[in-house]
């Protein structure tokens, strides 16, 4: 069902885990359809994408589109990386099953809801005018 | 690395080996048409008759009661259509059940678009039918009721000796789809009052493309496949005799051996769940505690999804199957688990392990192992984990 290059990316996908200092997290998805991604931005002031983590409980489609979507945004800017499309992962992984193609679509959702996070923190940093702590309420230990 | 350990019996099974010597001849010495009436058609249609002999002994039926065709599927596809059209007379109900194989459920599909009313009995949280609900349901005009014998992802066994009590009593024709019955328990045609009953070839360490249909003398039923005379007039097309032959030998070995294989599918079956439920936090065994085949074990793997799973011991050699028809390209989890009140995140992660004949402890131990690695990995990467463990799951 998968061609080799899905394969090999599932074997060691990059950029999993959370990111210790996230400023945007962005999570999508629902179990029920089997697929949940959540994405990690580490944003640097003058708007650059620092870093980039994932968590996804999903196939092999879905963590591998995650780990591509990573890689792809890491080192961007904002506007760049909301500039990748869907298309462009499917390319990268060579070709998705028809019936997996949403999960690319679901990984380009994962990093518009994470730059959105990453908004709606700093419109709340600005208005209260002091930086607060970021926490990601599932990664509390 | 190159370990192989094939869990997916209840997908197909190896072609055994006695089976496989008694089918050889018949591609190239004894290859005559059983039809035809010169010495090498008679000698194929001795083999044949042999094989039918030997089917029809194992489910304890009368060889002229067996009708082979090309598998399990085609079995459940004319018992349903065939029987159903041959007693439309009496009326245009049927009733069968939620988590029946998709080859029933089809059938039942393709009589619904034609006009016809099937009820589909809801089951428990093991996947046992109602019998009570069954008796509710039969109508007047309910023609025939099929409930499969063993349900093939999560191994639960039906009251099926009720059921045909049930049918016989309010006179409505009883079908059985025992293809993962077959090779698991002892099935016998009479004892549990079954009028007619799908079994294949290919679960029993058989040849794939062969199975049968058992259907008790004095049942009506229309033809699926019209064309020559083979099968009695109810089944055109050249019967395939090797494999006809192997089936014959394998339902003859299964039930030689039934006893000894379910002793040691049991043990199996027993050690690989107390390891696994020991090991592994946050694992639901799906299925009835008792009454399910000794064979098959479904397990949800909570926080993680099925194929992820599936995948991750592919690596490792290790070959199982999801509960979920995700990997068949459908998205919705498993009717099966659904019907069963299994929560649908829960059902995502849901692999069935099925061992066989070949199946060793040594095996078992190898998937543990790597199973252990396997969900620990994914968990790690699901972002489900931290707030279960958090609710206290």
């Amino acid at each position: 069902m998968y061609n080799s290059k899905v394969l090999e990316i599932f074997k060691n996908p990059k950029n999993v885990g959370s990111l210790k200092g996230a400023n945007g997290i962005g999570k999508v998805g629902n179990a029920a359809c089997g697929d949940i991604m959540k994405i990690y931005l580490k944003i640097s002031d003058d708007g650059i994408i620092e870093d980039a983590k994932f968590k996804t409980f999903g196939c092999a489609a879905a963590i591998t589109s995650t780990s591509v979507a990573t890689e792809l945004i890491k080192g961007k800017s904002i506007e760049d990386a909301l500039k990748v499309k869907n298309s462009e992962i499917i390319q990268i992984l060579g070709g998705l099953p028809a019936q997996k193609i949403h999960c690319s679509v679901l990984a380009e959702e994962a990093i518009k809801a994470a730059v959105e996070d990453y908004y709606k923190r700093k419109a709340k940093v600005e208005k209260k005018g002091k930086k607060e702590e970021i926490v990601d309420e599932d990664e509390e230990d | 690395m190159n370990k192989k350990v094939y869990l997916d019996n209840a997908a197909t099974t190896y072609v055994a080996t006695e089976v496989l010597n008694e089918m050889m001849p018949c591609f190239n010495v004894f290859f005559g048409n059983p039809n035809s009436i010169h010495a090498f058609g008679r000698e194929a249609q001795g083999l044949v008759d042999r094989a039918r002999d030997r089917i029809a002994k194992a489910i304890g039926a009368k060889s002229n009661e067996v009708y082979f065709t090309s598998g399990g599927t085609e079995a459940d596809n004319w018992a349903i259509k065939g029987i159903a059209h041959a007693y439309i007379n009496k009326g245009r109900h049927i009733i069968t059940s939620q988590i029946e194989h998709p080859a029933v459920l089809g059938a039942c599909k393709a009589l619904e678009k034609e006009g016809f009313e099937v009820t589909y009995l809801p089951v428990d949280k093991h996947g046992l039918v109602d019998l009570a609900e069954l008796i509710h349901q039969i109508r007047s005009d309910t023609t025939l009721v099929s409930i499969m014998a063993v349900n093939n992802e999560v191994g639960t066994i039906q009251n099926i000796k009720a059921i045909g009590k049930i049918c016989k009593e309010n006179d409505v024709i009883f079908h059985t789809d025992a293809v993962q019955a077959f090779g698991a328990l002892k099935l016998n045609v009479i004892d549990m009052e079954i009028d007619a009953m799908s079994i294949s070839s290919h679960k029993i360490y058989g040849p794939k493309g062969v199975g049968a249909l058992y259907l008790r003398n004095g049942i009506r039923i229309e033809n699926l496949i019209d064309g020559g005379h083979q099968e009695r007039n109810k089944r055109g097309g050249t019967t395939n005799v090797p494999s006809v032959v192997g089936f014959g030998k394998a339902a003859e070995v299964t039930v030689r051996d039934l006893a000894v294989y379910n002793q040691k599918m049991k043990s199996l079956r027993e050690y690989f769940v107390k390891q696994v439920t020991e090991k592994i936090p946050y694992v639901i065994v799906n299925g009835h505690p008792h009454q399910k085949v000794n064979n098959i074990v479904n397990i949800s793997f909570e926080l993680i999804e099925g194929e992820s799973i599936l995948l991750l011991l592919d690596f490792e050699g290790i070959a199982v199957s999801t509960g979920s028809a995700c990997t068949s390209g459908s998205l919705e989890p498993s009717h099966v688990l659904k019907a069963m009140g299994v929560e649908d995140e829960t059902s995502q992660g849901s692999i069935r392990f099925s061992f066989g004949r070949s199946t060793t402890k040594a095996d078992i131990d190898y998937t543990v192992e790597k199973l252990v690695e396997v969900v620990d990995r994914l968990r790690k990467m699901s972002p489900q984990t931290k707030s279960a463990k958090k609710g206290d799951k």
